[in-house]
């Protein structure tokens, strides 16, 4: 073992306390019952739980409608970006990522506030718009990322090759951007499925998501049955990060 | 040239470009006859590159236009401007410089691409790719990743993804700039076989020169947006027009020289017969003598001039020898026999190997505005000038000789600066092409070593700047 090694002693600490122990007490906690035996009845409760898995497919729901609206109006955004001769500065970029400097419960506090003054109902198209508001940028910045570093010359010899400006599109730039286009879909979708300030402060709680039932469980003190659910919603979005992730690889800077 | 008007398949005509205030393009005219194989050759910067992107559609000219064959109509054939055309409608394919394969195709795919677009049968897709493949010797690789390819096969697959689709012309960017000296080699060889067997017109950008001798039917040789020389490669090398197109193909000495009178020229501090006419008398020339010519031994009957050599390297199958002459000058000999450093040799050159150039220029003349008495502008800055006529005012031209300029290594000790752009060596002294800040050309004499790029301060003695006065009656 080299000394360098041991530079690595510091994160090595900091993943078992703050990472591995954590997600260990998860699974310990949603495998036991209230008086500390072994029992597997909190994660077959949700199963039968109609409550719960009808919040699960509300979640899922809201998550893919946001994750859809974002990449409809996120790719031509990042297409734009990135093409230097439709934007000049690099500033345009900057402004377009700039509202992830705001904190997210800031932000959707003033819109739950902007919606209030202009006296809109609170329910599921303000929910919507308040999780494409958020998450739009994480849309964005991956695909724009891949646009900016995609070679030029791809385009012209399609051209060359005798595509015409949308077959050089379909048929070049939307193909070699997938890497940036499942990056986005990642960094929405997982965090869209667990959020529960957003529908607290946009929906007054009228819509429920998942992540809003871990968080009440949590907070009544029901914390194997909490745990459980965070189990499941683990488990989820490991499964969904796996099917979508071996693309992912290729990604160069697409995470923030 | 043996001309047929015919025969052509491309008419360049005027064609000027600029970036910004960038001029890269300066009224070029070039024509391009069917199944020929044309190189635009020149150092970088030159703007060939530029003009085949211009042909291939991803540029417009800002003035002149480019002709192209747009198929036959009752037996006559028709010619169309293309400005405005889009890349994707003209009936000429290119292989890129660093190939460009989609990445995310492989092989079979990418070769496939035009044929597809343009929604050729499935089965002749197959028939063509599969033969193209052979052309190429990629046969078996067409499942493979484009990523998992070598340099060269990668450019097998790019000429072949182009000539699949039968072009009229086939436009190569420096195709095998990224390939290794022996690979390099061999595809040249194989691209040369291919442009005989397909008879498609081919036009060729390189940088190399010893590429486009080899390849080319016709060389356009290009130096700062301009043709220098069009002509097959034996012309140009044989016969260049200006010390440019001399210095940058094959090895040469580049000499300053005096005609005398007809076939008599004088460099080097003697006089040669030679079989140029038509120059004067008495008329500044350069003078180019191949490295080969110079005929060389210990004695020769009818030596010319003696030397003494000062190095000897072996390059294969010559010894390649630079040799001071009686006079002071250094000439480069390329000879079958080695003679030792410090051997006292004699020389002679044939009158046909002198090859005698008109001087492009004697000295540089500027624009410059004249400020007062003892101050004028130039290149963009205040020079001190002592030659003003009195009472001369406003625009005038003002003359300085080669060697009146003076560089400095840091930039802060000259009026103005400039970068070295060329270089030419001139057997006793360097001939430079410096670009001044503010984009004009200074051409320099100087004894000084400077390396291409080099940035140097630029001044000029008072005495030196010769003002002539008048309103621009020159132009």
């Amino acid at each position: 073992m080299g000394k360098r090694s041991n530079w690595a002693l510091p994160y090595f600490i900091f993943l078992v306390l703050f990472v591995a122990l954590p997600l260990l007490l998860i699974v310990l906690y949603a495998l036991r019952d209230g008086s500390g035996g072994f029992t597997l009845s909190n994660i077959t409760r949700f199963f039968s739980d109609g409550d719960a898995l009808n919040t699960f497919a509300v979640s899922i729901e809201v998550a893919i409608e946001n994750t859809l609206i974002c990449l409809l109006l996120g790719y031509p955004a990042a297409y734009i970006l990135a093409n230097k001769d439709l934007n000049k500065s690099a500033v345009t970029a900057i402004l377009f990522i700039l509202p992830m400097w705001v904190n997210a419960l800031m932000r959707t506090l003033a819109t739950a506030e902007l919606f209030n003054v202009f006296g809109f109902t609170l329910g599921k198209g303000t929910l919507i718009f308040g999780m494409v508001y958020d998450y739009l940028p994480f849309m964005i910045y991956p695909i724009y990322n891949v646009l900016l570093k995609m070679d030029k010359s791809y385009g012209e010899a399609a051209a060359d090759l005798g595509a015409t400006p949308s077959e050089v599109f379909r048929k070049i730039t939307l193909p070699l951007s997938k890497p940036g286009i499942f990056s986005g879909i990642l960094m929405v979708f997982m965090p869209t499925v667990s959020t529960f300030a957003i529908s607290e402060f946009l929906t007054n709680n009228k819509i429920k998501l998942f992540g809003t039932i871990i968080q009440e469980n949590i907070n009544s003190s029901m914390w194997n049955y909490g745990a459980a659910l965070s189990f499941i919603m683990l488990v989820i979005i490991g499964l969904t990060t796996i099917l979508l992730g071996g693309e992912d690889r290729e990604v160069e800077g697409g995470t923030l | 040239m043996g001309e047929n008007k015919n025969d052509i398949i491309i008419n360049i005509e005027h064609l000027s470009k600029s970036f910004g205030d960038n001029q890269v393009l300066k009224d070029i005219s070039l024509y391009i006859r069917k199944g020929e194989f044309v190189t635009l050759l020149g150092p970088s910067g030159c703007g060939k590159t530029t003009l085949l992107r211009m042909i291939a559609g991803f540029l417009q000219p800002d003035e002149g236009r480019i002709m192209m064959e747009w198929g036959d109509r009752g037996g006559k054939v028709e010619f169309r401007d293309v400005a405005g055309i889009p890349p994707h409608q003209r009936p000429l394919n290119t292989v890129f410089q660093r190939y460009a394969l989609f990445p995310h195709l492989d092989v079979y795919d990418n070769i496939a691409f035009g044929l597809k677009l343009k929604g050729v049968p499935k089965d002749e897709i197959d028939t063509r790719v599969r033969k193209v493949l052979k052309l190429v010797s990629m046969s078996d690789y067409e499942d493979r990743d484009v990523d998992s390819l070598s340099g060269g096969q990668q450019q097998r697959v790019a000429i072949a993804r182009a000539i699949v689709n039968k072009p009229k012309v086939l436009l190569l960017d420096e195709p095998l700039a990224a390939l290794d000296l022996k690979m390099r080699q061999d595809m040249q060889i194989e691209l040369k076989e291919m442009h005989q067997k397909l008879g498609i017109t081919f036009i060729y950008v390189t940088h190399d020169q010893g590429e486009a001798l080899t390849l080319s039917d016709t060389i356009a040789v290009m130096n700062e947006g301009k043709i220098q020389q069009i002509g097959t490669p034996t012309d140009i090398y044989n016969e260049p027009v200006n010390s440019f197109v001399a210095d940058f193909i094959g090895e040469s000495n580049i000499l300053n020289g005096t005609m005398i009178r007809d076939r008599e020229v004088s460099f080097i501090g003697h006089d040669f017969p030679c079989v140029d006419e038509g120059f004067g008398e008495n008329v500044p020339v350069d003078v180019v003598i191949r490295p080969e010519d110079v005929v060389i031994g210990t004695a020769i009957d009818g030596a010319q001039f003696t030397g003494k050599v000062k190095s000897c390297a072996f390059k294969g199958v010559h010894y390649e020898m630079y040799v001071d002459t009686d006079s002071g000058n250094e000439l480069q000999i390329q000879d079958y026999d080695a003679y030792e450093p410090g051997t006292m040799v004699e020389m002679k050159i044939n009158p046909d190997d002198i090859q005698v150039m008109k001087k492009e220029r004697t000295e540089n003349v500027l624009d410059c505005e004249i400020i007062d008495e003892t101050h004028i502008e130039m290149l963009g800055e205040e020079f001190e000038c002592s030659t003003i006529p009195a009472g001369a005012d406003g625009p005038a031209k003002a003359h300085i000789q080669f060697s009146k300029v003076d560089l400095w290594d840091h930039v802060d000790d000259g009026v103005t600066s400039g970068e070295v752009w060329f270089i030419l060596y001139k057997g006793d002294h360097y001939h430079l092409t410096v670009k001044t800040e503010s984009g004009e050309y200074l051409y320099v004499d100087t004894d000084d070593i400077w390396d291409k790029g080099d940035l140097a301060g630029i001044s000029i003695q008072p005495g030196d700047i010769i003002v002539e006065a008048g309103n621009g009656q020159e132009k």
